[in-house]
């Protein structure tokens, strides 16, 4: 569980091939560095990568395995 | 004159609207891609003795198949190759915007780059080194401002020069690294000798890098089999070596290709670690704060809507009283005429009752544009999924339910904003149940007639929740059921706060206006043109109505005519719910719009004029039915058929008539099943 306001690196998405992707074309690729601004567990989580803020809803966040 | 048609792409945030806006002014025509509820919009703009057609596509992080929106975009680029595809980037935000360039220029396509921002850019310490960026990414660059209209027309000098120039050079390439170049290699010779249509249509290393990422449309345009087993066989050998789809590994070296890029021509010379936008969300997304926060907002909403629009919304109807007195005084005083009557009683009677709405639509739709054009309703969405989750819908459905309180035309408009169908069509479906204006002046009309002076208020309360409550349960039915399905993972950009300006947020509004009042007031028209003939005639013998007074003459020829006569062949089956033949001919009435339940019933019991009416109205509908009945009547009007103007709405909004019709009739029989239980048991226990 990741606390507000640390920055993790991400290492895989294990998600379906339309979220992976439409998630990928957002910059959430293996090896970036992302920020988590709000956690919101179980509901939606607010991250920062690549110089934007984003909403990932429930369940989203679980798919993202980060170090 | 050249004519040249440019299409604008772009992330959803990058500010393309406004662009879009600045280069066309309000010369813009919204409409529909063909066969799909993709809003489609083209603009003019005159230029250096040129016209362009501006096509604003959809915004999109990304041209894949995924996403109906994405697919509209690219099949606009390939199939009507527009002359020129001018990409809205945002400059505060390069390398992700630059992602859609990548996938642009892998098309192939002539391309202009609107850096556009530049000055929250430049705020944030970024210096762009654009020359060598144009070199590297192969297209002309011209940093813009879009709200404060800056670099108009080295835009457009940019786009004229491109569309000159006409190269197609098949050159553009994106390294993918040798493994994957090899696979590349294979496909792409294959593509040439098997598929030499598709090949000339979409140009084969472009199809080849799509049928490695297994794109699901292209794949389906395939005609060779032998070529199906060989992407498959490159597809798994990749998956072996990098533990990772294709596609994936793909996106992720094209960000590498733009990573390189920007490195070598972007430096930042301030770090600032938080910005404002940072510090206004820690309060509005805090986990206390951002829900009574919203639910505050909401109702600054409500109260600037209906308190600034009460006065325009009164003149407005003094207008049309003024213009019905007017136009019955051309006739002769007492004469009868069947075209005065037409025009007045049908035409502005009818119209003039929606019409005179316009002012409060008008300034909710402001409000939203305000809120959307900040950067707000995203913050909004994110705090609202919480709640809407437990009850089975997302964040963002929310928006458009509330402005459903004021009228369901406009909120049916807003769910375009959920990019789910099911979620959408099950939003479009319980949209009606939430109460709307025009239905206050049913409960206005009735609650006093029937309860005491203390039960009033609680009583509005209680109807507004009942509707509230069936909104939610009909839309985990409908999920449940019709809607069935996996709800799209909520996943949504959280724009930097900005300051609208007054010219884009006028014109978000004046978008949305416009399509209320042409789609409301044209079907309005018909039919309040068909009601009137259905109300007036056929006409009772001459003779019949000597000596009577002309409230009674109005009520005998209410029940003489159609729509009497349809309130009297229903009766039956309005007695289970305690309604009699004029609760009826209110009813049928209030199908076109719902003001017109009031009237109606007016009528029926001979109450003349506004002056009088509702008094008097009152004192005989206590004498006719029971506080039962009274309830009855509220909730059977909150639950059925919404007036004519949301099915039409809803017509459009879904592109089939089906929807629209099961909405009208799925309604009515739950209104009637619901009411027929609750008549049936309250009288069962008062008796």
């Amino acid at each position: 569980m990741v606390k507000a306001g640390e920055t993790v690196k991400l290492t895989r998405v294990n998600a379906g091939r339309g979220l992976n992707i439409r998630l990928a074309s957002m910059g959430l690729l293996p090896n970036v560095t992302l920020t988590v601004v709000t956690n919101g567990h179980p509901g939606p989580f607010v991250i920062s990568v690549k110089d934007s803020k984003m909403v990932l809803g429930r369940g989203v966040a679980d798919k993202i395995m980060v170090s | 004159m050249e004519r040249i048609i440019v299409a604008l792409a772009g992330n959803p945030n990058s500010g393309k609207t406004t662009i879009f806006n600045m280069l066309t002014g309000a010369r813009q025509h919204v409409g529909n891609y063909p066969g799909v509820t993709v809003e489609k919009k083209e603009g003019l703009c005159r230029y250096n003795d040129c016209e362009i057609t501006f096509v604003d596509l959809p915004g999109a992080y990304s041209l894949t198949a995924y996403s109906i929106e994405e697919l509209v975009a690219r099949n606009f680029i390939v199939d009507q190759r527009p002359d020129v595809v001018v990409d809205v980037v945002d400059a505060s935000n390069i390398e992700r915007n630059l992602y859609l360039a990548i996938q642009l220029i892998e098309m192939d396509v002539p391309l202009v780059l609107a850096f556009n921002m530049s000055d929250l850019a430049k705020q944030r310490g970024l210096v762009f080194d654009i020359d060598q960026l144009s070199r590297l990414l192969k297209a002309a660059i011209v940093p813009t401002v879009g709200h404060k209209e800056k670099g108009r027309s080295e835009l457009l000098d940019a786009i004229l020069d491109t569309a000159r120039q006409r190269k197609r050079e098949r050159t553009h390439k994106v390294n993918y690294g040798e493994e994957i170049e090899q696979e590349l290699g294979k496909i792409e010779t294959l593509v040439v000798a098997g598929e030499p249509q598709l090949a000339q249509k979409y140009g084969s290393r472009w199809l080849a890098v799509k049928l490695l990422e297994q794109d699901s449309d292209i794949t389906a345009r395939l005609n060779s089999k032998e070529l199906l087993s060989t992407i498959n066989a490159s597809a798994d050998h990749l998956r072996s070596i990098y533990a990772e789809e294709p596609e994936i590994i793909m996106a992720d070296r094209r960000y590498g290709f733009i990573s390189g890029a920007c490195h070598e021509t972007i430096k930042s010379t301030v770090e600032s670690r938080h910005t404002t936008s940072d510090l206004i969300d820690a309060v509005v997304t805090n986990r206390f704060l951002g829900l009574p926060i919203f639910l505050l907002l909401m109702y600054l909403v409500f109260l600037l809507t209906f308190k600034l629009g009460e006065y325009p919304m009164a003149c407005l109807e003094q207008l049309f009283a003024w213009a019905a007195k007017a136009i019955a005084g051309l006739w002769p005083a007492g004469g009868e005429s069947w075209l005065k009557s037409l025009l007045v009683d049908g035409i502005i009677g009818g119209v003039g009752g929606v019409l005179a709405f316009l002012p409060n639509i008008l300034l909710l739709f402001l409000a939203i544009a305000f809120l959307e054009d900040s950067g707000y309703m995203a913050r909004a969405a994110f705090v609202m999924d919480r709640v809407m989750h437990k009850i089975g819908l997302h964040g963002k459905s929310f928006i458009p339910m509330l402005i459903g309180f004021g009228c369901s035309v406009p909120a049916i408009m807003a769910a375009r904003i959920l990019e789910n169908h099911r979620n959408q069509l099950t939003t479009i479906m319980v949209i009606p149940l939430m109460s709307c204006g025009a239905r206050l002046t049913i409960y206005a009309l009735i609650i006093p007639a029937f309860f005491a002076e203390k039960w009033r208020g609680p009583m509005l309360w209680l109807i507004y929740l009942i509707g509230i409550i069936l909104a939610i349960i009909c839309a985990r039915l409908l999920r449940l059921t019709l809607f069935r399905g996996e709800t799209t993972p909520f996943v949504m950009e959280l724009p930097p706060y900005r300051m609208p300006t007054l010219k884009s947020v006028c014109i978000h509004m004046w978008q949305r206006g416009w399509m209320y009042l042409r789609k409301a007031g044209t079907v309005i028209l018909g039919i309040s043109i068909i009601l009137w003939a259905a109300m007036s005639y056929p006409k009772p013998a001459g003779h019949s109505l000597e000596g009577l007074s002309p409230d009674e003459i109005h009520r005998i020829r209410l029940e003489h005519s159609l729509v009497g006569s349809a309130g009297r062949a229903i009766e039956p089956v309005l007695r289970p719910l305690g309604f009699d033949w004029k609760i009826g001919t209110a009813l049928i009435g209030a199908a076109a719009a719902k003001e017109v339940f009031v009237s109606q019933l007016a009528i029926a019991y001979a109450v003349g004029g506004d002056d009088e009416g509702p008094h008097t109205l009152r004192e005989k509908l206590q004498a006719d039915y029971t506080p039962l009945t009274g309830f009855c009547i509220m909730l059977f009007c909150l639950i059925y058929a919404p007036c004519v103007a949301t099915v039409a709405i809803t017509r459009h909004e879904t592109n089939s008539w089906s929807w629209a019709l099961f909405q009208f009739f799925a309604l009515t029989a739950l209104a009637y099943v619901l009411t027929f239980i609750v008549y049936q048991i309250g009288s069962f226990a008062v008796a």
